[in-house]
């Protein structure tokens, strides 16, 4: 016979006997732990990877919709018709919009306009919002203006005096206003946003005669569609740009809602990192019981021949098909919770979630079986390990070492795992790192509560024997403390710190948060200003002065924007920088390096610069950045890093200069307030009063972005829900690990007079004391990570609760000894000869 | 007759914390095809130890042991599990059956690791000759302890060894079960002409053996 013929009737047996031994021990029950926990694992993580990423991409087009397309190309000059042909082409919806300053003109009245010319599709992400009345209800407009009519603004309308059935002169025509615009996506600030807005359809254009050789308007494409298209099309169209043209999508949008964006992620990656940690734990001890009770089987099975080879692969064989069974249904079960998730958010929040993509789930399987080949498999692989004397002298067991060196490959495969899921190293080694530290501290703690307890052991027969058993199996109960302490620590981040971390984000966006920028305001309207704001009520408003610079040069290197791939990077080079000057430093910046001039800066020469703008641009601590201002230039080196929290919406800097540097140069002053909602006539009043400057309404972004966060807080609420079972199931693991053992000791207490009672009591001693320990160190992993979380990652104050220790112990002995007893009950109702026939 | 078994200066030792303890020492001893030996001696004379090592379950601190002319210990573990596989049965004390599995498929794991193609015809119909032919798909548990050690013994039979290594097989039974069990192993052993190497404390059963091996902390006295 030949020899591939001789290994392929090997292996087909092989696979046979491993099928056989896995229905077999699937019949007797073996595997349903094992089973469970791999099941938890790739539903968990399944679901948390299909759900972020269909609430990742529902947050990606809500903040779509603040920009009004999922991709926006723009120019000064009329855009290439291929442009919008190839996006036809590829399926995606795409609209024409045309932007221009223009005069509007109502009776003896006149006002500059920001004119917007739309075409029917408009806008292809979010909507548009119109009044009927000034300061009425608002409604969905599901059209553009008809023909012959024009929406205009309620400050155009106030500003115009306009009344019901009025229309206003825009060019050679005359256009009826139909309705009162109050919202539109893509509002973009800073440019022309501070002027009234009209809107007008594309046929009544050529009809006004406004755009001429030389009229400066702005042409933009806004297209939408399915991401993969989007980002094909953006990558096609990218190569194609001219000079002067700009694409940007969501990536390149403001930065307070980049940043919601990265916390929301954050959370959620959070939430799958725990149960990936969670999952893994479940596995190892599931394994170890799945190896203690196969201790016998395999002696015997190397008793009657089996080569140690035979049973590895008949073990890998095992859990391979063990796995990829559990795997499917994990999966399955991942798609229907996940399904059922969205429409429930669907219902609560009213956004429709689009369609998940194919790579959660073949994510979910890859955990599941790393998980399985990590955790369960090493410890397995020993089983081949087994003394064949065992058959004679069953107090033999695995040889020391031999399960340690498979759950060492264990942590290097899982780290490596939580690396790539986490998708931020930094926050995927900060977990890991603290989960070790938690392990180790569990140990260190476990084994001191051990060694303290000797002196208690005097108490009552129970206690006595509940405390011999955890000294007695002082390895065992380490091991039972650290799981444990892992599960309820993930269950306490997931309660307590959880909602402390969600409110602290939530409130890091106060309802009363700036709405309203003013800038372009003159160093004598300073003061005026703030009295215009005392007189009406309000709080004096805090004004800061603002520099424009262009940045010529970091140290003696010229700056240009040809030197930086990222777009985002070279428009920033681009336009000129808003440089400012301050003694304090703002409540929401925070220096990351360096030192900040507090009480007096003993030189003015010197710049902080915002952390990202250094990242992205390559400044580091100590560069000389050059500055041209209004003709001169300003060098200074960088002498501090700040992170700013741009989701506070109130006015910050890229690059601040101590006071004295720039004092000398031509500067305007810039502030933010909060305007209460209907009264838009203050603003009326503040631009009559005022009329150089520049009003900026962000009241849209803020509330899309305080809309973004609730969603997100939700999403993460659910996701963490599935983590919280998968901690349930470790904790079920971790007390069901020791239940045969558990079991033989109490028929042998029993045989020799122990009554129930005593033994319940001895069980619940010993339960109380592990919960009460892993609860502690849980409570102090717990607050930790979130202190840690809070502080580098979403960047709040997050102050933790004492109270935390307290639920943690408490709750872990009670939890723990109410678990265990359930656990045990059906320990002590077996009758004492049916265990002992059963041992043999 | 043929020697099966060769026993040439075998000693054990272990070290118990600081001190050597002695558990064989210098036993040699041959066994003949088709012969049926007891070993007996009191609780802890060695008997136990004696087996394992005949059966290459453990390895000696000195001395060799032959099977059919191997010698056992120039071979791997894997080499001395798959000679086992291929010439030994084994009745324990305890029965070890895995309780995972039913009557038959204990009964089919031997045959199954071997890659015999009629494992379950094989199992199936030495289960009957031990008389559980109505105990098929029961599980151990679910047995008695006679019918247990009556599984294990179609287990060691069913691949029909050459040698058959028994640790005291009536040890966990009740005196008549015992006996009935003792008879059936006594009577498969003519039928398949297997050489039965036998630990036990029972004068009775190592009467009907051919001769007896006595162990007295860990020599062997004399041979019957």
């Amino acid at each position: 016979m030949p020899l591939c013929e001789i290994y392929g009737v090997k292996l087909a047996r092989e696979i046979g006997l491993a099928w056989r031994l896995l229905a077999r021990d699937y019949r007797a029950g073996e595997l349903t732990l094992i089973a469970v926990a791999i099941v938890i694992a790739v539903a968990s993580v399944t679901t948390v990877g299909f759900f972020t990423d269909r609430v990742q991409q529902a947050l990606d087009r809500q903040a779509n919709r603040l920009l009004g397309a999922d991709l926006v190309i723009s120019d000064t000059r009329p855009l290439a018709p291929e442009l919008k042909q190839e996006a036809q082409r590829q399926g995606l919806s795409v609209v024409e919009v045309m932007r221009f300053p223009s005069m509007v003109v109502h009776s003896d009245s006149n006002t500059l306009a920001d004119v917007r010319v739309v075409a029917p599709g408009y806008p292809v992400r979010g909507e548009l919002r119109i009044a009927e009345r000034l300061f009425g209800p608002d409604r969905r407009a599901g059209a553009i203006p008809d023909p012959g009519t024009v929406w205009v603004d309620e400050r155009l309308y106030t500003g115009l005096e306009l009344g019901e059935g009025a229309s206003v002169g825009l060019g050679r025509s005359e256009l009826q206003v139909a309705a009162i615009l109050t919202h539109e996506p893509g509002v973009e600030v800073g440019f022309l946003s501070g002027a009234p807005r009209v809107m007008l359809n594309t046929t009544d254009l050529a009809a006004t005669g406004l755009i001429q050789p030389g009229s400066r308007v702005g042409y933009r494409l806004q297209i939408a569609g399915e991401t993969e298209s989007v980002e094909a099309y953006r990558a096609w169209a990218v190569e194609r740009l001219r000079p002067g043209q700009r694409i940007e999508g969501i990536r390149d949008a403001r930065p307070e809602i980049r940043s919601a964006l990265e916390r929301a992620k954050s959370f959620l990656n959070l939430a799958a990192l725990t149960s990936v940690l969670l999952a893994a734990v479940a596995i190892a001890l599931a394994a170890r019981r799945y190896l203690q009770r196969h201790l016998d089987a395999c002696s015997m099975m190397r008793c009657l021949g089996a080569r140690q080879g035979l049973i590895t692969r008949l073990h890998v064989m095992h859990f391979s098909v063990l796995g990829a069974l559990a795997a499917a249904v994990g999966t399955v079960i991942g798609v229907v919770a996940q399904t059922a998730l969205a429409a429930w958010l669907n219902q609560v929040v009213a956004v429709a979630l689009p369609l998940p993509g194919a790579a959660p789930a073949l994510h979910g399987v890859v955990v599941g079986l790393l998980l399985l080949l990590a955790f369960a498999l090493p410890p397995l692989m020993s089983l081949s390990q087994v003394p064949t004397l065992r058959v004679l002298r069953r107090e033999l067991g695995i040889p020391k070492g031999g399960g340690m060196l498979g759950y060492t490959a264990g942590v290097a495969v899982i780290s490596a795992m939580i690396l790539w899921r986490a998708q931020d190293i930094r926050l995927g080694l900060t977990v890991l790192g603290w989960f070790a530290a938690t392990m180790v501290g569990a140990c260190a703690l476990t084994w001191l509560v051990l060694r303290g307890l000797t002196l208690l052991r005097a108490r009552g027969m129970s206690w006595r024997f509940g405390v011999a058993r955890l000294q007695r199996r002082t390895l065992g109960t380490i091991v039972q403390v650290v799981a444990l302490g892992l599960g309820i620590m993930a269950l306490l981040t997931l309660t307590l710190i959880r909602t402390d971390l969600l409110r602290a984000w939530q409130q890091s966006l106060p309802q009363d948060a700036p709405n309203r920028f003013v800038i372009n305001i003159q160093p004598d309207q300073v003061e005026p200003i703030r009295r215009f704001f005392v007189a009406r009520g309000m709080a004096s408003p805090e004004l800061y002065p603002m520099v424009r610079g262009r940045l010529n040069r970091i140290n003696e290197r010229s700056v240009s924007a040809d030197r930086y791939a990222d777009e985002h990077t070279r428009r920033h080079i681009n336009r000129e920088f808003n440089l400012s000057w301050a003694a304090r430093l703002q409540a929401d910046n925070r220096v990351v390096a360096g030192r900040w001039w507090e009480g007096g800066a003993a030189h003015s020469d010197q710049f902080s610069v915002e952390r990202g703008l250094a990242e992205s641009l390559g400044i580091r601590m100590g560069d000389v950045l050059t500055f041209e201002v209004a003709g001169s230039a300003i060098s200074s080196p960088v002498t501090s890093l700040r992170s700013v929290d741009w989701d506070s919406f109130n006015v910050n800097f890229f690059v601040v200069a101590p006071p004295g540097l720039l004092e000398g140069q031509p500067a305007t002053y810039v502030t933010s307030f909060h305007l209460p909602p209907g009264q838009a006539a203050m603003l009326n009043a503040l631009v009559k009063a005022f009329p150089n400057i520049v009003l900026i309404d962000v009241a849209q972004t803020l509330a899309q972005v305080q809309r973004m966060m609730d969603q997100a807080a939700r999403a993460v609420q659910f996701v963490f829900l599935f983590t919280l079972v998968a901690g349930l199931v470790v904790l079920y693991a971790a007390i069901a690990s020791t239940q045969d053992e558990r079991l033989y000791q109490a028929t042998v207490m029993r045989t020799l007079g122990a009554s129930r009672a005593q033994l319940n009591r001895a069980h619940l001693a010993e339960f109380t004391v592990i919960g009460a320990v892993a609860g502690f160190v849980a409570a102090t992993g717990a607050t930790g990570l979130g202190y840690f979380l809070a502080q580098r990652f979403l960047q709040i104050d997050y102050a933790p609760d004492p109270a935390v220790w307290l639920i943690g112990t408490a709750g872990g002995a009670l939890g723990v000894a109410a678990a265990g007893y359930l656990g045990t009950r059906r320990v002590l109702t077996v009758a004492p000869l049916k265990v002992l026939r059963a041992i043999g | 007759m043929q020697t099966i078994i060769r026993v040439s200066g075998l000693g054990k030792q272990v070290i118990t914390g600081e001190a050597e303890l002695t558990i064989l020492r210098d036993v040699s001893f041959e066994v003949r095809a088709g012969e049926a030996v007891a070993i007996v001696g009191v609780s802890g004379s060695g008997k136990s130890t004696l087996l394992g090592l005949l059966a290459g379950l453990d390895t000696p601190s000195a001395g060799s042991v032959r099977i059919d002319g191997h010698d056992l210990f120039a071979l791997d573990e894997d080499g001395r599990a798959a000679l086992r596989g291929k010439m030994v049965g084994f009745v324990f004390q305890s029965f070890q059956l895995l309780p995972a599995m039913t009557a038959l498929e204990n009964g089919m794991l031997p045959l199954e690791l071997a890659g015999a193609a009629d494992a379950r015809a094989g199992a199936n119909a030495m289960l009957a000759r031990v008389g559980l032919s109505d105990r098929l798909n029961h599980y151990p548990k679910q047995l008695s302890g006679g019918e247990q050690q009556r599984v294990a013994i179609a287990r060691a039979f069913v691949s029909r060894p050459k040698l058959l290594f028994a640790d005291e097989p009536t040890g966990n039974l009740d005196a008549a079960t015992g006996a009935q069990v003792i008879e059936l192993l006594f009577e498969l052993n003519r039928e398949s002409g297997t050489t039965l190497l036998l630990v036990t404390h029972d004068e009775a059963i190592t009467g009907r053996c051919d001769r007896a091996l006595r162990l007295t902390a860990g020599r062997l006295q004399d041979h019957d």
